[in-house]
């Protein structure tokens, strides 16, 4: 019985790590600039984690075998180099490798959040609700009207509570339901909520950021492959979050100017 | 070292009389331990429940559930469940795992039972208060049920109740008024049960303890539970005014976790100047602690089941208490790992890196100390070791990917996807599980004189073993390539070539729960047909076994405290009574141990 637990630890550690060994299971392929230091950390914690899987689950296997067993007249003795040898080991070992982790992973993430956004970069605002993000364009003005949240209603289709009657800025704003931008140009991303915790989330782009009601947050990022993406909502927002989804446009230059032009058009 | 510590006083009260007082309303901490315990079976297999209903149809999402219309007539029309019945479902599976299962098993109901026993006091110095713990946290257990049956249902904004969802009212959805109540004072009465019995827990351990019994010749149980007791104390106290503060937001006009200008199905609603982040740091503070407050006692439970098995003491008894004593500490430093991506200063991510990465120090200790008692032992394998091995491995897996969720870089490709899910259920609730598990066939004989059938229990042991891997491990794969948590339906393109894995995952997690009716059977059928327990059926040496009866008396040593003279782990020695030494037997061995 113990040597059949022992085996089963073994090989159900071995077959968990297959799929990931073959990225049967993987992130998406990343399409930002700045997401390779985040790939690069994602491979190197998983070599870590996995090497420290696998030894200590082979080793637990092994005492199992090995000791439920023990042969006649052997006795009870201490693991060579006793408790404080483990102590000093793990300090050393998992102490550098979490420090290098955490430096490492640090720099990684201060890429993304430490850096202010380029003066060319492009503002596009997002705004989620229960259960759908809208995004607006400045239009030629390069101004965003001021938001009323009394004048916010879907019904009549006004999604950000723009009053375009007296606001000359919010003449020319563009409100869409899908996001497109143009390929390797950088964009600001201004967030905000309009009722309850919802995040923006595009796996291919390695951005992920909760929008907090009543606060006005703010990413950058530039998408360097054209296609279709899509962006999920990952924080429970109600009944239809499972549904709250859109597009993710990334286009060439041309084709870019092209939409803007057709959704002012539209409004 | 071996100072000696005297009772308070003794004798607090005497043998119940009368039924209520002896099953109901009882003092005898005995009692309060098995009701407890009681209660988290109970809410484990409504929490169970819940969770096949949800992989049902997480798998086949227009499935038809037959009957579950019964359970809730506008919850699940013509049996198939709705979005909103699938959240709330989730919430309560959650709530009942978290706080009624986890908490309750390991900590208050082992704790209750096995604590003062094992110090050698006759009962912890505030009955009254042990008895109050325990019906205050039924209290709350029967508002959380409650809520399925008032208004439009429990909530369903998860275990984790962030604001302005849970504190707007039922306009943000169904569960959303009555049921965010419920839930609060539920787990506001809970958190005056866990208070109440934390300082049962601290005051018994300090004050109570026999004579002999030094703080080092503890059993690691007893470290477990008082160290969660401490964590406890502190992490309670901020979850239960939290709560206070969320039923206030709802019944008094207050908005304390809800901003200005939030329009709420075009209505803008009529609060101002709250914060949803508070919540978060508040709900976290606690929630961060609450996953050691879970794990600690199983770590305690399965050091103690272990080591009577392995027949020799651990490699060292005190590296593993001051690891513990340090995942403690570090515990209220690395709550900030939930919140990378929530929109708090992002410095702060890299603040709550470091201690998140730094706690897998102690928490490889520990592990490492495990692995290397089992080399040179002499391992004896039954149901409870069997268990107790599988929590390290549980520990093992579910801890490695927490090298991942620590860095806030990863986190943006990890946060809120079923990878998290996966770590949570494989570190906190299957280990914790086992533990329980583990304790149950180990003390099952102390705690009701007769055995356990091992035929049995070898069984649950293999079909669990093997399903918690098969369910909880795919699920760090999905959550790898995107699949995001809290769906009831994999709605966005990417996600429908997930729905395969989660049929996979269903089956498992049927086949897995259905062999949780072996170990119900098991635990009904040994109650009152079991072989009668010998007076130490596992050869073990610390005080429980030294009682006059399995179950002890009502006041556990029959009169006479012992007296102790040994660490409480004298194993692989040569002695009178064979390779071990009762911590009560004043018979002079050579210790094995590398201190004391």
């Amino acid at each position: 019985m113990a040597r059949l637990v022992a085996v089963t630890i073994v090989v159900i550690a071995i077959l968990s790590a297959i799929p990931i060994i073959r990225h049967t299971w993987w992130t998406a392929p990343d399409i930002s600039t700045h997401g390779q230091a985040i790939d690069e950390q994602m491979s190197e914690t998983m070599a870590e984690a996995g090497i420290s899987f696998l030894i200590s689950q082979i080793l637990l296997g092994y005492f199992i075998w090995r000791f439920s067993k023990p042969k006649p007249g052997e006795p009870i003795r201490n693991f060579p180099g006793g408790a404080m040898g483990l102590v000093i080991a793990a300090f050393l070992l998992v102490g550098t490798e979490v420090l290098a982790l955490g430096a490492f992973g640090a720099k990684a993430w201060a890429n993304v959040y430490f850096t202010p956004p380029g003066a060319d970069a492009m503002p596009v605002q997002v705004q989620a609700g229960q259960f759908a993000f809208y995004f607006r364009y400045p239009g030629p003005d390069g101004k965003f009207g001021p938001i009323h949240p009394d004048m916010v209603n879907e019904s009549n289709q006004n999604f950000y509570g723009l009053d375009q009657t007296h606001d000359a800025d919010s003449k020319d704003d563009i409100v869409t339901a899908e996001m497109a931008i143009p390929v390797n140009h950088e964009i600001h991303l201004l967030m905000h909520s309009k009722d309850v915790g919802h995040a923006f989330f595009v796996p291919e782009l390695r951005v992920h950021q909760d929008f907090v009601p009543g606060l006005d947050l703010s990413l950058h990022f530039t998408a360097t492959k054209i296609g279709r993406y899509e962006i999920v909502c990952t924080q429970l927002c109600g009944l239809g979050h499972y549904n709250m989804k859109a597009y993710l446009s990334v286009m060439s230059q041309e084709d870019f100017d092209k939409w803007l032009k057709q959704q002012a058009a539209n409004q | 070292m071996h100072e000696m510590a005297s009772q308070a006083h003794v004798a607090h009260h005497g043998p119940p009389t009368s039924f209520i007082r002896k099953y109901i309303f009882s003092l005898d901490h005995k009692v309060i331990g098995k009701q407890y315990y009681g209660l988290a079976f109970i809410s484990v297999l409504i929490g169970m429940f819940l969770s096949w209903l949800m992989r049902v149809h997480l798998g086949w999402t227009n499935a038809k559930i037959p009957g579950l219309h019964l359970l809730s007539p506008s919850g699940a029309p013509g049996d198939v469940m709705t979005p909103e019945y699938y959240l709330q479902l989730m919430t309560m599976h959650a709530t009942l795992m978290v706080f009624f299962v986890l908490t309750t098993a390991p900590f208050a109901a082992f704790g209750n039972y096995f604590l003062p026993i094992q110090v050698g006091a006759e009962d912890m110095p505030f009955p009254h208060f042990n008895m109050m713990s325990f019906w205050v946290t039924f209290a709350g257990f029967l508002a959380l049920i409650a809520s399925f049956f008032v208004g439009d249902g429990p909530t369903l904004g998860g275990w984790t109740q962030y604001a302005p969802l849970s504190a707007v009212g039922s306009v943000a959805g169904p569960g959303e008024g009555m049921g965010v109540v419920l839930w609060a004072i539920s787990i506001g009465l809970f958190c005056v049960g866990q208070l109440l019995g934390a300082l049962n827990f601290i005051t018994t351990t300090l004050d109570m303890r026999t004579k002999g019994m030094s703080l080092w010749r503890m059993p690691m149980t007893v470290w477990g539970w008082f160290i969660t007791s401490v964590m406890g104390l502190t992490a309670f106290a901020v979850l239960m005014p939290a709560c206070i503060l969320l039923i206030l937001d709802h019944v008094a006009g207050t908005s304390f976790f809800v901003p200005s200008n939030l329009v709420i199905n075009d209505q803008l609603q009529p609060h101002s100047g709250g914060s949803t982040l508070l919540w978060q740091h508040l709900f976290w503070f606690f929630g961060h602690p609450e996953v050691y407050i879970a794990i600690v006692p199983g770590m305690g439970i399965v050091s103690h089941v272990l080591i009577p098995n392995l027949r020799r003491p651990l490699l060292s008894h005190r590296v593993l208490i001051y690891s513990f004593g340090a995942l403690a500490v570090l515990s209220y430093m690395v709550y900030g790992h939930h919140m990378f991506v929530s929109g708090m200063n992002p410095v702060s991510s890299i603040a709550f890196s470091f201690p998140t990465l730094i706690i897998t120090i102690p928490s490889t200790i520990i592990v490492l100390i495990w692995l290397a008692s089992l080399y040179g032992s002499r391992l004896r394998i039954n149901s409870a070791s069997l268990f107790a091995l599988g929590f390290i491995s549980m520990f093992i897996t579910g801890g490695v990917s927490g090298f991942f969720l620590a860095q806030p870089s990863l986190d943006i490709m990890l946060h809120a996807t079923y990878f998290v899910v996966g770590h949570f259920h494989m570190v906190m609730a299957v280990a914790a599980m086992f533990g329980i598990f583990a304790g149950t066939y180990f003390w099952f004989p102390k705690m009701f004189g007769r055995m356990m059938d091992e035929r049995l229990g070898k069984l649950h042991f293999w079909l669990t073993f093997v399903g918690a891997y098969a369910i909880f491990m795919p699920f760090h794969y999905l959550g790898l390539a995107g699949n995001i948590r809290r769906y009831q339906a994999f709605a966005p393109d990417y996600m429908q070539r997930f729905i395969p894995v989660h049929q996979f995952i269903t089956i498992a997690a049927l086949i897995t729960g259905a062999a949780q009716l072996i170990f119900v059977y098991n635990l009904v059928y040994s109650r009152y047909r079991g072989a009668p327990a010998p007076e130490n059926p596992w050869e073990a040496t610390s005080l429980e076994w030294s009682t006059p009866s399995s179950p002890p008396p009502f006041d556990n040593f029959g009169g006479q405290l012992p007296v102790v003279y040994h660490d409480p782990y004298q194993y692989g020695i040569e002695s009178s009574t064979g390779d071990y030494v009762m911590q009560t037997s004043p018979e002079q061995i050579k210790s094995v141990r590398d201190e004391a």
